[in-house]
């Protein structure tokens, strides 16, 4: 595997404010392989979905991208135009946006909603763009008659259901998805997990996937990349990371959650707020929460540092490492 | 076991649905009878459309029960509650940003709180009663949080602040509507160990309605699993979590998330199917639509809860089978 679909290098969003610009995406530099699935995890206002918006290069003012690249099978996103990246939108590249439930027209048929994306961007006849919407339909297990039906006459998991549909729709390679399941309860969330992780493994597409809750994606990701305010802290195969998080950051979020199985235990979770992005403090940013902070740690911001499987933002971890 | 705080009869809520000449009834909830012991934590857990915050909003007075008898600390309740029953029973309710207006500072709710339910309390005392409450959720320090607009705190800390409010009028129950839904997950673990800091100290019962069975296992002593509006078992936590008994218990139990257990995708992409929406039922147990083991009987009647143990309940025909 040495055909990464996408590269990310150094990429920087800043969002203009009043009280200046804020840092929402860090320098982040990824891969992401043919047929990959990388989670992206951390808690709201880390910029996880800002990073997936500027991968989209659907950012809008005041969120400018200020710096590095977004190479998509050798092109730089960051340098096209708008109409050279129309080309790419869609048919290569499709989003599934946040809280999908209502990003459906309510006063337009399933059926109509899939045709204009055809329309937009194929010169497929109507005979072929109706064959194509009932075999998308069917792959989300959504029975072709709702091709008439209108969005409130689908349940949230089904809704849910057809974005993806429609982001399958010309057979991207990439799908980035931003929360698709935090509206849900867990029964919805598994079917469309499943079905995620069946498409892709038919399909080959790569999977971008964004949430706040990473025991939703523990079960289907090949990597997970834990997010903190900007900054990827830590990068590594899914279950090498759930089983062996590094980054104190990562632990405390392994800790968050309860467990349905094993021991009653309490949990303490993580103290304080993630930081101001205006004005960001030198040195680690996590260091004002961390239960291991050190002198350094507010003074030298440390690098991401590959060590064994796991590529980790610490000075504890680099010390003990060294040692 | 002493005297329970709140007893629920044979409660049921319907709603009309559909047009003005609609004969359509949305039965959301049905024959649900279950009690809350003194600094007891109930969950009440089930997907969306279960009928779990009808349930809630009944008991908190926002519509009257169609049929059925609430007994509240030894008194049952008319169709319009006095002030004194809201201030024993409050309600947190799920939207940290919709719950709290937004144009006046947090002091204001707490102190109007206590001005209303507790109007022994002299002016200055009342201010330190209200720093005290939110010292008491976690909230410090108090006097400059009630200084602050709800848009200077982050959803935890708004949900916090929802607790102190319903603190403030010396509940004996809270009913608590999905009060961790919307938080991200290493700030909901905060809230939940403030939840049982209320039981543990305060002496405080908590109706804590969620469909995360996992943060229910963490706090709540007792569990109702409910099922398109009826309650289909009923037990202690452990129990119900342990050995569920009912199919549909099996099936939430077995969709949870959980990036502790070992690694496994099925990679099958079956269909756990939805609940059904409950208008004019027929007869027969709601779930034998989804249920493996659904057999003639259970379509033609309403299965009755059978006694498991002398806390353990469930309805279910497939258990009278196995004994």
């Amino acid at each position: 595997m040495s055909n990464p679909i996408l590269q990310l290098h150094d990429l920087r969003v800043e969002y203009d404010t009043a009280a200046g610009p804020a840092l929402a995406v860090d320098d982040v530099s990824l891969k992401l392989e043919q047929g990959e699935f990388l989670a992206i995890v951390g808690e709201s206002g880390c910029g996880k979905s800002t990073l997936l918006f500027a991968i989209a290069q659907l950012l809008t003012s005041p969120a400018h991208t200020t710096g590095g690249s977004v190479v998509f099978d050798g092109v730089d996103l960051t340098s096209l135009t708008p109409e050279a990246l129309r080309a790419y939108r869609w048919r290569d590249i499709s989003v599934v946006m946040q809280s999908a439930m209502n990003a459906l027209n309510p006063t337009v048929t399933i059926g109509a909603q899939l045709a204009d994306a055809c329309e937009a961007h194929t010169d497929w006849d109507h005979a072929r763009i109706a064959k194509r919407s009932a075999e998308v339909l069917s792959m989300v297990s959504i029975d072709a008659v709702h091709l008439k039906s209108y969005p409130f006459q689908l349940s949230g998991g089904m809704r849910q259901r057809a974005m993806i549909a429609m982001a399958l729709l010309l057979e991207p390679r990439l799908v980035i998805m931003d929360e698709p399941t935090s509206a849900l309860d867990v029964v919805a969330q598994k079917t469309l997990m499943q079905q995620v992780e069946t498409l892709r493994r038919e399909l080959g597409f790569s999977v971008l996937f964004v949430t706040h809750d990473m025991s939703v994606v523990s079960h289907f990701s090949d990597r997970l990349a834990v997010m903190y305010a900007g900054q990827i802290v830590e990068l590594g195969t899914t279950r090498e990371v759930f089983d062996h998080p590094m980054h104190p950051y990562s632990q405390g979020l392994m800790e968050a959650f309860p467990s349905l199985f094993g021991e009653k235990r309490d949990l303490t979770g993580i103290a304080g707020n993630p930081p101001s992005l205006v004005d960001v403090p030198p040195g680690c940013l996590f260091a004002p929460r961390c239960p291991h902070v050190m002198d350094e740690c507010h003074t030298v911001r440390p690098e991401l540092v590959q060590i064994g499987p796991h590529a980790v933002r610490c000075h504890l971890v680099n010390k003990l490492e060294r040692r | 076991m002493s005297e329970p705080v709140l007893k629920v009869e044979r409660l049921s809520r319907q709603f009309r649905v559909g047009g003005f000449r609609s004969r359509g009834q949305l039965h959301a909830t049905d024959d649900v009878t279950f009690e809350v012991a003194p600094s007891e934590i109930v969950a009440l857990v089930g997907e969306s459309g279960s009928g779990k915050s009808t349930i809630a909003r009944v008991l908190g007075g926002l519509y009257p029960p169609t049929s059925g008898k609430i007994v509240f600390e030894g008194k049952t309740l008319g169709r319009t509650l006095s002030r004194a029953v809201r201030g024993r029973m409050p309600m947190v309710f799920q939207d940290p940003f919709g719950s709290i207006n937004p144009v006046l500072r947090v002091r204001h709710s707490i102190l109007r709180t206590l001005k209303l339910h507790r109007p022994d309390l002299s002016k200055s005392a009342r201010f330190d009663e209200a720093v005290a409450l939110v010292e008491r959720v976690g909230l410090s320090p108090g006097e400059e949080v009630l200084r602050r607009y709800p848009h200077e705190l982050s959803g935890g800390q708004r949900q916090r602040l929802g607790f102190a409010q319903a603190l403030a009028s010396r509940p004996s129950l809270i009913l608590a509507d999905e009060p961790v839904s919307m938080l991200d997950v290493s700030i909901r673990i905060g809230l939940l160990n403030v939840m049982k800091g209320l039981r543990d100290d305060e002496g405080v019962s908590l109706l804590y309605i969620t469909h995360d069975l996992a943060s229910a296992r963490y706090v709540a002593d007792r569990m109702i699993v409910l099922y398109a509006g009826r309650i289909v078992e009923e037990g202690t936590t452990e129990e119900v979590i342990a050995t569920p008994q009912h199919p549909y218990t099996k099936l939430l139990i077995s969709t949870a998330p959980d990036p502790r257990l070992p690694f496994a995708t099925s990679g099958q992409s079956d269909d756990l199917g939805e609940p059904p929406k409950v208008i004019n039922p027929g007869p027969g147990c709601r779930f034998a639509a989804r249920c493996p083991l659904a057999m003639e009987k259970c379509r033609l009647d309403t299965p009755a809860m059978t006694q498991l143990s002398p806390t353990h309940r469930a309805a279910c025909y497939a258990l009278d089978l196995e004994a």
